[in-house]
């Protein structure tokens, strides 16, 4: 099982904060999440749409869409960050 | 000043990501005070904004996401003890709802030498800006909206990027 976590402007479209999948072996990197997320819904992929600036964490550090992701991980997806 | 390359670090780090308000002057005295045999200390604090983009701010959301925000603040915390010769350093930040003019952030940073404590308070500020969780939303006379990151802040973190 992994989870999927969403923040600020991407949670508020999706009306959720999760999404968990069962974990096989075309989840391997975040990319991929992020493609099988898109394809939950047409929301999901309107939400996701990669005309949109996005950042993604792989168990709670910022991570690249090639970082690689195994049984467990928790991935989150988010706007670019407004802190400070 | 030119950052000294990756000091191995013992320096003291805090991390404090609260609801709750707080007192600038009140946590600088309490820092001075830790900080008694250190030299130096510098601080930055910055503020709720009341206008933003031309628009009256009457409150702001600050979301976040727990575990991780903790996790990046330490970090950079790290980083910047590995570049500069800083003996402790702090960031507060808060979260949940804010009013215009509030304290939201508060970086202290304590060193023998005062320009290792404003460069490091500076870095952790430009870093925070760009890989800290957390996202403001803000009402406006016209609704809510959430902030959008500006290139500014981006440019700011990439000029501390190490030459090779």
């Amino acid at each position: 099982m992994i989870t999927v976590r969403y923040f600020a402007s991407l949670r508020e479209a999706l009306g959720k904060d999760t999404d968990q999948f069962s974990y096989d072996d075309t989840l391997q990197t975040v990319g991929a999440v992020l493609e099988y997320c898109r394809a939950q819904s047409s929301l999901h992929a309107e939400t996701l749409a990669s005309t949109k600036p996005m950042r993604a964490a792989l168990n709670q550090t910022l991570a690249a869409l090639e970082a690689r992701v195994t049984d467990g991980d928790e991935i989150a997806f988010f706007p670019p960050v407004t802190g400070g | 000043m030119m950052p000294l390359q990756d000091f191995p670090s013992s320096a003291h780090i805090e991390i404090h990501v609260q609801a709750e308000a707080f007192k600038p002057g009140d946590e600088l005295d309490r820092w001075c005070a830790l900080s008694a045999g250190a030299g130096a200390v510098a601080s930055f604090v910055g503020l709720v904004r009341d206008l933003n983009l031309g628009d009256p701010v009457s409150s702001l959301h600050l979301e976040h996401y727990p575990g991780m925000t903790e996790k990046a603040l330490h970090s950079i915390c790290e980083q910047a003890c590995s570049r500069w010769l800083v003996s402790s350093l702090s960031v507060i930040h808060r979260f949940g709802d804010l009013l215009p003019t509030e304290p939201i952030v508060m970086v202290m940073a304590s060193s023998a030498h005062r320009g290792d404590a404003f460069a490091a308070c500076e870095f952790v500020m430009d870093y925070l800006k760009t890989q800290a969780p957390f996202w403001k939303r803000e009402q406006t006379h016209s609704g809510p909206r959430w902030v959008e990151a500006r290139e500014t802040d981006a440019k700011a973190a990439a000029r501390w990027e190490k030459q090779p």
